[in-house]
């Protein structure tokens, strides 16, 4: 029999997606369904002084006072109302909701509500901002020593913009109310962060509520903790209304009021030897995490944690501090932290290279991370550490140092980053989550019950292949059910690029179990025989991993996947567009279960990383996103697609099923940095994203005014 | 008011000016057609008019009135359609598949030997943030080639 | 979330005098042609209006033709048929240029000329195309008709000539001598709002008019002249300086639309002769 890993199987939601047929949450209905809209703050900061509705009594009404259980949204602090009670923190925060039969009913809603409100002057600056939502030290050596040993001391200070996640279907959900009970469909990437919200904010036992998701239109962190907010909500004028309440978003409202990318300040100081060896990194990390803490502290874990980028360096110290702000609540988006800090390093690793004279590969080889080498917080990394392969397959596929030379001086450049990203939860985040898979014997094969969700990305083909060859039975004998906690158990959120190396291990182990209950017999034979029956596995850490939350020292993964990029783009000197011309993505990522899949992650994190580069800014006017429209909002059009070469590696991670790791978040990691190095290289020297032909302008006219000798447009 | 979909005629009551998203979805109960913005930007909501690829969430039902239209779930009726289908799941084409229904077609109107700059200019009205697009011209690649080898 | 339908009416004119009539007996009307700037509006909430016309089935409103060396372009006429009109291909290349740069190809295949022009958004690509072609606007209402020069058309931001019971039925223009040029600058490649858009024709004729750089579409003549007579490329941009206001929003910078709008300018006068 043909086994199913490393090969591209047909994907199990292939075909109900392209037929139209798969039922994502719009498409469902539910008798006597009505419809709930949300009445937000119109200011960024203040208290209400009152509220006041004009409305008949077709409408259900809610506020805070509705809420049965504690009002806060249960994720990591308890700090975020689900309805906001006297105090506003953010624009479109959430104070009343309002439900009608009709939809039409609900469009002027907002007209026939007013909140009075009392301004406060808002804070948007996270620098000066008083409060902080976490803050994180990690020490390795003794830094001054680092210093002193050095000859050379280059510091510098790179910026990095909110991004939204722009999944191409909005937030929505369903809440159908029961006796007692509470049930929630909806499009999200995490069942049981929206079970435990629903658990504590209705007061209700776990096992009278029931999360269901349905067919998700992408999510990339945008559904990670938003939707526990939205389920909340529908849940509670569901409970009121006594009937099933959908509340779909439309574009605009979710552009306005769910979470983005964090935007951050990192500020490098870094020692180095004159043949190129880093002695020293001290490094600040600036987050803001608008007005909630929502996921904040993790984010910022693992963007320092990342910060020091993929260098050895026995001397560092990383603060950083993720700080509140008065804009909308940041969040959770693929990558988490670790592509602001990575690209800070990455534009940062160039200037070092321009002012040392050597050439960015060289000074990359130099100071790389090899095996047997420890990270800032000490892990000693393990025989998959792949910095130096994938930069020299990289820098080779792109033939880097000849174009290097051949395109100095004209308009065109080219620039390289050498990245990595740690796969799983950070530190002992795992352990703490002890998630559960479990397998269930069925008369053709198995079935797969895992909460993690599947958004596009392939979940529930990728988990069946790694079942199927654990069993030794054929992929079609393996199902999947649907991520619904009355069914499935608690296998932990489907984010940090855990769903393959945490979860698949988890069902490999669940198969083997399975198959060593089987005997000599088939499933089909042992089902006849004897009837079902299901294994449960539970995480445990591979032996010798350590971690401190405390000193923040320790293995902070598993096991690293590694990437390096090179752009190669033009810059208009008329207009100061840019067009990137080619992209070569090289990533290590252990075993690939599905090779296609894997690549289909790569293409979509590095056009993602291109928009962040480039195009996707969030103009935040009065703490409010003035761009909230699709048409102002600039993602990559297919005619702005850049060509893209990619070339996979597999370095397999000993505890990784079949020796995968995580692949989802790593590609957004590099292109940013890629594409400002190699701006740098065509003479612009742009330490902020995204890059728009705006500041690259203001970048040329900075650049004249200084006297030196450019080209012309 | 009296349309064709997907080859049945249809008489629906609803308002000349409801959207053709709407009535698609609603009065039809075909959901196959997605909507990702409302404002024409996203090409989720495509469905052709005629043979004509338009965004449905900005066309009034009045101007589907007399006139044929066809939806993601009456491609798998037409050649191209069920070729480009196969091939989107073959190539990765789709992933979350929320843009899949109106990428596919967008391209259903392209030309066996179409270049992969027409093949672009096709599906610019069309909008995925999952792929980042190569894996939908590999699609669209193989789905014309195969429409060429019949 | 998009209008309630039941608030909004729809008249359906069987012809273009019916049309006209139903105006004359009701000029609140307000004409819907290919939608795709009413339903956004619609679905925004900016289009407050709720009574409509329906123009896309009148033919007399559709079709491309030369009559005595005069393109005329219907009002109907979508962005996709004029970028397949050979007679457009040949006469005036530059509208096939800013035609393919419209929205995508499902724009393309509803949004009509007529309708760009009536709508009259500072960022219409095609209004710097026919100024820069010298083009006259064809109105008519249910007395007569009138032709109006494109120069005169526009009185302010998002305000016309055009009088509520008259529709734009047609678009006309000359036979241009020379060389034209267009080039766009959106947020991105598809799907795009212009930034700043420059037309022009050189030859005989010196035509040079941007769009997205003040309330209306602005003929540059001043700089023209300068060119006309001889002056330096700097002397022309200098004097575009005084005839555009380019301001900051949420796409660009005024700034960056002046310096980009001075490069075009070069770029212009670079690569034709
Ligand atoms: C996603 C998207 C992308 C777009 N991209 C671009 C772009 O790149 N460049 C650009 O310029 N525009 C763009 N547009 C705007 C729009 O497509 C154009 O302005 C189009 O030409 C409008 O034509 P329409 O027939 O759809 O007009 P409608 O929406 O039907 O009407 C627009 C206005 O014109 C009036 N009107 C229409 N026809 C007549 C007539 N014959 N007489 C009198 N009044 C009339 C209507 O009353 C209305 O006020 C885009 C729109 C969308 C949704
Ligand atoms: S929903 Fe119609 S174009 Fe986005
Ligand atoms: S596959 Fe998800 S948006 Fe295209």
């Amino acid at each position: 029999m043909a086994r199913a890993v490393g090969r591209n199987v047909r994907r199990k939601d292939g075909d109900a997606k392209v037929t139209g047929a798969a039922k994502y949450i719009d498409d469902l209905t539910f008798p006597g369904m009505m419809y709930g809209a949300t009445i937000r703050s119109t200011i960024p900061r203040g208290t209400i002084a009152a509220r006041h509705v004009a409305l008949t009594d077709d409408f259900v009404i809610a506020d805070h006072r509705d809420i049965p259980g504690p009002n806060y949204v249960a994720l990591i602090d308890p700090d975020q109302p689900c309805l906001a009670v006297d105090h506003i923190r953010h624009f479109a925060e959430p104070i009343l909701l309002v439900a009608h039969a009709d939809k039409h009913a609900l469009i002027d809603v907002h007209q026939r509500v007013t909140i009075e409100t009392r301004a406060l002057t808002p804070n948007y600056d996270p620098e000066t901002s008083e409060a902080c939502f976490k803050r994180i030290s990690i020490d390795k050596g003794q830094i001054d020593f680092g210093f002193q040993i050095s000859d050379f001391v280059i510091d510098g200070e790179y910026r990095t913009g909110h991004q939204e996640q722009l999944y191409i279907e909005t937030n929505g959900v369903i809440a159908v109310p029961g006796d007692g009970a509470m049930t929630v469909y909806g499009s999200l990437q995490c069942p049981y962060y929206v079970h435990k919200a629903l658990v504590v904010l209705l007061k209700l036992p776990p096992e009278k509520v029931r999360v269901v998701q349905t067919e998700t239109g992408g999510g990339f962190g945008g559904k990670e903790e938003y939707p526990s907010m939205l389920a909340c909500h529908a849940a509670i004028l569901a409970r009121k209304a006594k009937r099933p309440v959908k509340m779909i978003y439309d574009r605009v409202e979710d552009l306005l009021a769910t979470t983005k990318r964090h935007p951050s300040i990192v500020r490098h100081r870094t020692g180095l030897k004159r043949d190129g060896r880093i002695t020293a990194m001290d490094v600040d990390v600036i987050m803001d995490g608008g007005a909630y803490a929502t996921l904040s502290a993790v984010v910022l874990s693992r963007g320092v944690i990342h910060a020091t980028g993929p260098y050895r360096c026995d001397h560092v110290r990383i603060r950083g501090r993720a700080m509140m702000t008065h804009t909308p609540p940041n969040g959770a988006f693929r990558g988490f932290g670790a592509p602001q800090t990575q690209f800070a390093i990455e534009a940062h690793i160039d200037r070092i290279s321009d002012r040392l004279g050597i050439d960015p590969v060289t000074l990359r080889e130099i100071n790389a991370l090899r095996p047997g080498d420890t990270t800032a917080t000490g892990q000693k990394l393990g025989k998959d550490a792949s910095a130096l392969p994938v930069l020299r397959d990289a820098v080779k596929r792109s033939r880097f140092t000849q174009k290097r030379k051949k395109l100095k001086g004209t308009n065109r450049g080219i620039g390289l980053s050498l990245f990595f990203h740690g796969s799983g939860f950070t530190g002992g985040g795992e352990v703490k989550l002890a998630s559960k898979a479990s397998l269930e014997l069925t008369a053709t094969g198995a079935k797969i019950l895992v909460a993690s969700t599947e958004i596009g990305q392939g979940t529930r083909t990728m988990h069946a292949q790694i079942v199927a060859d654990a069993l030794g039975v054929p992929f079609d004998a393996i199902d999947v059910h649907e991520a619904d906690t009355a069914f499935v158990p608690d296998s932990g959120p489907t984010v940090a690029s855990r769903t393959c190396m945490i979860v698949g291990k988890l069902l490999e182990r669940c198969a083997r179990d399975m198959r060593k209950r089987l005997g000599k017999l088939t499933p089909a034979q042992y089902y006849k025989k004897h009837g079902s029956f299901t294994v449960t596995s539970q995480y445990e850490p591979p032996p010798g991993l350590q971690w401190s939350d405390d000193t923040y020292a320790g293995d902070a993964y598993g096991s690293y996947a590694w990437g390096c990029n090179v752009v190669e783009l033009e810059v208009d000197p008329v207009t100061f567009e840019v067009t990137p011309i080619n992209v070569t993505a090289v990533a290590e990522i252990g075993q690939a279960i599905h090779p296609m899949m894997a690549i289909g992650q790569i293409e979509g994190g590095t056009a993602q990383g291109i928009g962040y580069a480039l195009t996707e800014e969030v103009v935040m006017k009065d703490g409010r996103m003035a761009n909230a429209q699709l048409t102002n909002y600039i993602i990559p059009t297919p005619l702005d697609a850049a060509p893209m070469d990619i070339g996979v590696m597999a370095r397999p991670y000993q505890h990784g099923p079949f020796g995968a790791k995580g692949v989802g978040e790593m590609p957004i990691d590099g292109p940013a940095p890629a594409v400002i190095n190699a701006l740098r290289h065509c003479g612009f020297d742009v330490r902020s994203i995204p890059a728009t032909p705006e500041r690259l302008m203001s970048a040329f006219a900075r650049e004249n005014s200084a006297g030196r000798r450019r080209r012309t447009p | 008011m009296k349309l064709t979909v997907n080859g049945k005629t249809r008489t629906v009551t609803a308002h000349p000016m409801k959207r053709l998203l709407d009535v698609l979805r609603e009065d039809c109960g075909l959901t196959g057609t997605k909507e990702g913005c409302g404002e024409g930007e996203c090409g989720a909501c495509t469905v052709l008019i005629d043979g004509v690829a338009v965004d449905s969430c900005i066309v009034p039902l009045a101007h589907a009135e007399g006139r044929k239209v066809i939806t993601i779930e009456g491609a798998t009726a037409t050649r191209t359609g069920k070729a480009l289908q196969d091939a989107f799941v073959v190539h990765g084409g789709a992933q979350c598949g929320i843009c899949t229904p109106g990428m596919i077609l967008a391209a259903a109107r392209l030309k066996p030997g179409a270049s992969e700059h027409d093949i672009k200019v096709a599906l610019a009205g069309n909008l995925c943030r999952c792929t980042g697009y190569p894996a939908i011209f590999r699609s669209v690649k193989s789905a014309l080639k195969r429409g060429r080898a019949r | 979330m998009p209008a309630n339908p039941t608030s909004l009416s729809l008249e359906r004119p069987a012809s273009l005098k019916a049309a006209l009539s139903m105006l004359a007996a009701d000029p609140a009307l307000t004409p819907i042609a290919g939608c795709t700037d009413v339903y956004v509006g619609l679905q925004f909430g900016t289009l407050t209006e709720r009574r409509f016309i329906d123009l896309w089935d009148l033919k007399e409103l559709r079709g491309i033709s030369v009559d005595r060396d005069v393109l005329r372009i219907g009002a109907l006429t979508t962005y996709t048929a004029i970028i397949q009109s050979t007679i457009v291909q040949k006469r005036l290349p530059m509208l096939v240029a800013a035609s393919r740069e419209v929205g995508g190809a499902q724009i393309q295949n509803r949004g009509t000329l007529g309708g760009n022009v009536a709508n009259a958004s500072p960022a219409g690509d095609t209004l710097p195309v026919l100024a820069a072609a010298n083009a006259r606007i064809v109105l008519r209402n249910h007395k007569g008709t009138r032709t109006v020069a494109f120069d005169s058309f526009y009185t302010g931001y998002r305000k016309s000539v055009r009088q509520p019971d008259e529709l734009i039925v047609a678009i006309e223009m000359p036979r241009i001598d020379g060389q034209q040029w267009w080039r766009k600058v959106g947020t991105r490649r598809a799907q795009a709002i212009s930034k700043i858009m420059m037309a022009a024709v050189r030859g005989r004729d010196l035509r040079i008019a941007f769009g997205s750089v003040a309330p209306t579409v602005v003929l540059a003549a001043k700089a023209a002249a300068v060119l006309r007579g001889g002056g330096s490329i700097a002397d022309a941009q200098a004097a575009l300086e005084t005839e555009i206001a380019p301001i900051d929003d949420v796409r660009s910078t005024g700034e960056y639309r002046m310096k980009v709008a001075a490069n075009l300018l070069a770029q212009f006068w670079n690569e034709t002769r």
